[in-house]
């Protein structure tokens, strides 16, 4: 449904609620302008997504939010962020309160160090700070990340925000960034 | 014939059906080769050495390029949702492909249009998407490894980035994770828990666990889960091999060629993959004995 086909149901008090979609995400903005560009722009770019009225839990942003495919998070924060649009919060439609992992699970193997952010775990050789396995995840840019990634330093490897575009990819780039801070120069 | 479907992390590779086979370090599969690291290859790898070995016919890939855009993983659903009716699949694994509830819904439908339904394995992003979906319990064996149990017990968690923190992924609590994600319906028939220790469980609570050989660099190499999941999806059917007894196999079997490699936590797949005929001919062999 485009914006103006959303706003005439709003106009005529039929306001949809949001369909619980198990795989789609909430996109929240400032303010209506955002929701109308970020709309136009990732239509434009193939996704599919939807202007909808927010559901209660949300208590910030504007009275629209964007539905959008969740697993594909990374990249269409990317595109928004190019675009000088990046939303104020992302969540799953399924539970808008929940919040990306923010737990880290270390695990010391003398000289490795591994790191592991939800489902996803990368390794580095302490001395080297050499990146020398990846692991886990279940999404396709997985091992495209491992193999452009691993035998890399971490200041040479490119950033999975940058070149992955799923939640795994995602999960990733957390392992990363605390791998960068326990392992820094 | 037993089928594994799931993409490469190649962006052009060609959406390819074939009888897949291992040459040195690559696979091969209609004229296109694919190098051996992690995700769906190395289950692959396993698979395909497994039957060679075993001399327990052939395995079957579905391929396609995906780089995490979800483009080659939508080409496969689709080329599976017009043409599985013209296979009889005795095994069917569901591995690397982008998590969508839509195409997962369309092709487990399609499923019921093939001549035999299939024994239905899923793994990685196909396993997320059948949780999504609400149709786990329409497959009989689900492979996930502790974090992706702990999304499993989290009834509502969209994708494992989204487990919430009170559900936490310890080994301790997997006979709890277990219990949980049966009792909200995001299990299949028989889960195969991949960790420090590999637990087998149904309903009921853990079957069965397998924990030696202790092989704790196996925990930080890619791939030693897959090929996990490959050896079963070889073996079911081999020498009557029923699903929990290749599941139970398998996690031996991997454990046994995971020792011989000697690994570090450096250490790539394709070193275990190498030492699987030895692995299983002293597990299938000690087996016999029992």
């Amino acid at each position: 449904m485009a914006f103006f086909d959303f706003f005439k149901q709003k106009l005529s008090k039929t306001r949809p609620t949001a369909a619980p979609r198990e795989d789609r995400g909430f996109l929240v903005f400032e303010n209506t302008s955002e929701v109308i560009q970020a709309e136009t722009l990732l239509k434009k770019r193939g996704w599919t997504v939807h202007v909808m009225g927010p559901p209660p839990e949300i208590n910030s942003g504007c009275d629209l939010v964007i539905t959008f495919p969740l697993i594909e998070e990374l990249n269409i924060l990317r595109q928004l962020g190019h675009a000088g649009l990046a939303p104020l919060s992302v969540m799953p439609v399924t539970g808008p309160l929940l919040q990306p992992v923010g737990l880290f699970q270390v695990k010391d193997f003398g000289a490795y160090l591994m790191v592991r952010a939800a489902n996803m775990k990368l390794v580095v050789e302490k001395q080297t700070r050499k990146i020398v396995n990846i692991s886990g995840g279940g999404c396709p840019d997985v091992p495209y990340l491992a193999q452009e990634m691993v035998g890399k330093t971490l200041d040479e490897a490119p950033r999975p925000r940058q070149i992955g575009h799923t939640l795994c990819g995602y999960a990733l780039e957390l392992a990363f960034e605390e791998t960068l801070t326990r392992c820094a120069p | 014939m037993r089928a594994v479907v799931g993409t490469v992390p190649v962006k052009d590779f060609p959406l390819t059906v074939g009888e897949v086979t291992l040459s040195g370090e690559v696979l091969r599969i209609n004229g296109e080769t694919v190098p051996v690291n992690r995700g769906t290859p190395a289950l692959l790898a396993a698979a395909a050495k497994a039957v060679e070995v075993a001399g327990a016919g052939k395995i079957t890939g579905f391929l396609v390029g995906d780089i995490g855009l979800g483009d080659g993983s939508r080409r496969l659903y689709d080329y599976l949702v017009r043409n599985l009716d013209r296979f009889d699949v005795e095994a069917m694994t569901f591995h690397y492909l982008q998590p969508d509830v839509d195409w997962h819904n369309r092709v487990l439908f399609a499923v019921e249009s093939m001549p035999r339904k299939p024994l239905l394995i899923a793994d990685a992003g196909f396993m997320y998407a059948a949780k999504m979906s609400g149709n786990a319990s329409s497959y009989d064996l689900f492979t996930p490894d502790v974090g992706e149990l702990a999304f499993l017990a989290d009834e509502a968690a969209p994708h494992p980035f989204y487990t919430r923190g009170f559900i936490l992924h310890d080994e301790n609590k997997v006979p709890d994770l277990i219990r949980r994600a049966y009792a909200h319906d995001n299990a299949a028939r028989y889960l195969m828990v991949k960790g420090e220790c590999d637990r087998l469980a149904e309903e009921a609570g853990v079957m069965e666990t397998v924990d030696t050989p202790s092989v704790e660099s196996m925990e930080a190499m890619g791939g030693t889960g897959d090929t996990l999941t490959g050896l079963l999806t070889a073996l079911i059917g081999a020498n009557g091999m029923s699903i929990t007894e290749a599941a139970i196999a398998a996690a031996r079997i991997n454990r046994v060629a995971g020792d011989s490699a000697n690994p570090t936590p450096a250490s790539q797949v394709i070193e275990l993959v190498h030492q699987l005929p030895r692995a299983m001919e002293t597990v299938l062999g000690t087996c016999r004995h029992h």
